[in-house]
């Protein structure tokens, strides 16, 4: 099946699922006003990629905002990922956070604790804090 | 007229006012005033994580306007239908750091259902409001625009204070919602 590549904006995030790899990348932020809509294709993506998926999956989540409206979406991306795990797949997610940024290490716990899926969580280093 | 502009400018000045917007809200407008936000944020005191707070305390009040919103103004004391959303937003400055200001109309049937959501919040403790946003994500229900609640709660953990809000009744649909999140930095 074909990749998802989308473009990051001032609102939304670089995609980059890749079916060949397994790899799986979201990177910047994600404050839309309609989440839903943004997500739609992206959790579409990944139940047509849970069909054929390769055996080990990565999920990177490095994000440097995102709002409550993207929350639930980001859940339901993860609940796809799970059912993927479920059927005897190897699944990761890596949960990138700055050194500061204390808040979005506590909201990646909050989603290890909700998800049945082992998560990594990654320090960015300073020198890659300016990228994205 | 002319004298007026200079008492704005002397009360923006005295208030110490980042930015102030009334009127008609578009998607367009928010990612500019998000934009405005943004490049001051280097201005703001503190460390990386309260700019980072204050930042998405601003994301999640103007997308509360934005959605909570009853798309009417007031214009010579009768209520007009606005085509867009429509309210009130000011970002100021105070000792203890800064102070996100949104006012707006809403149905006063969502009145009470607000008020108890907005109490509730305000009497739990840090470790309580985080465990009330951990259930609210996981219990799989949504409003309608994906948030499913979370935004007060949310708006409470990263301000670090209590809610300032108030409700002035308008007519029998409507009511008008203020509040005042304080931003600790």
């Amino acid at each position: 099946m074909a990749s998802l590549h989308l473009e990051g904006t001032p609102k939304t995030p670089h995609v980059n699922f890749d079916h060949e790899t397994g790899l799986l990348e979201l990177k910047g932020r994600s404050i839309p006003e309609n989440s839903i809509e943004f997500f739609k294709p992206l959790i579409d993506w990944v139940d047509k990629y849970g069909r054929t998926p390769q055996h080990r999956t990565a999920l990177h989540m490095q994000l440097e905002y995102f709002n409550t409206s993207s929350s639930k979406c980001i859940l339901d991306l993860f609940k796809k990922l799970e059912t993927i795990r479920a059927a005897g797949n190897e699944v990761t997610v890596l949960w990138h956070y700055e050194a500061d940024d204390e808040d979005m290490l506590e909201a990646g716990e909050d989603y290890a604790g909700i998800i049945n899926i082992p998560f990594k969580m990654i320090l960015i280093e300073e020198a890659d804090s300016t990228q994205g | 007229m002319l004298e007026r502009i200079h008492d704005l400018y002397d009360t923006l000045e005295r208030q110490r006012v980042l930015l102030s917007f009334k009127g008609d809200l578009t998607e367009d407008l928010i990612t500019a005033l998000l934009g405005i936000v943004e490049k001051k944020l280097p201005l703001i005191d503190g460390d990386a994580r309260s700019r980072k707070r204050v930042f998405n305390v601003v994301v999640e009040c103007l997308q509360n306007l934005y959605h909570h919103n009853a798309n009417m103004k007031v214009k010579d004391g009768m209520p007009v239908p606005t085509k867009d959303p429509h309210g009130v937003v000011m970002i100021a400055r105070t000792d203890q750091g800064y102070s996100v200001l949104t006012g707006n109309f809403m149905a006063g049937a969502e009145v009470e259902g607000l008020r108890s959501h907005l109490e509730r919040i305000n009497n739990l403790t840090p470790e309580l409001l985080r465990e009330f946003y951990r259930e609210k994500l996981a219990d799989g229900t949504y409003s309608k625009n994906g948030g499913g609640g979370l935004g007060m709660i949310d708006i409470a953990r990263k301000s670090g204070s209590k809610l300032e809000y108030g409700f002035v009744p308008y007519d029998e649909d409507n009511a008008f919602f203020s509040l005042n999140v304080n931003v600790t930095t």
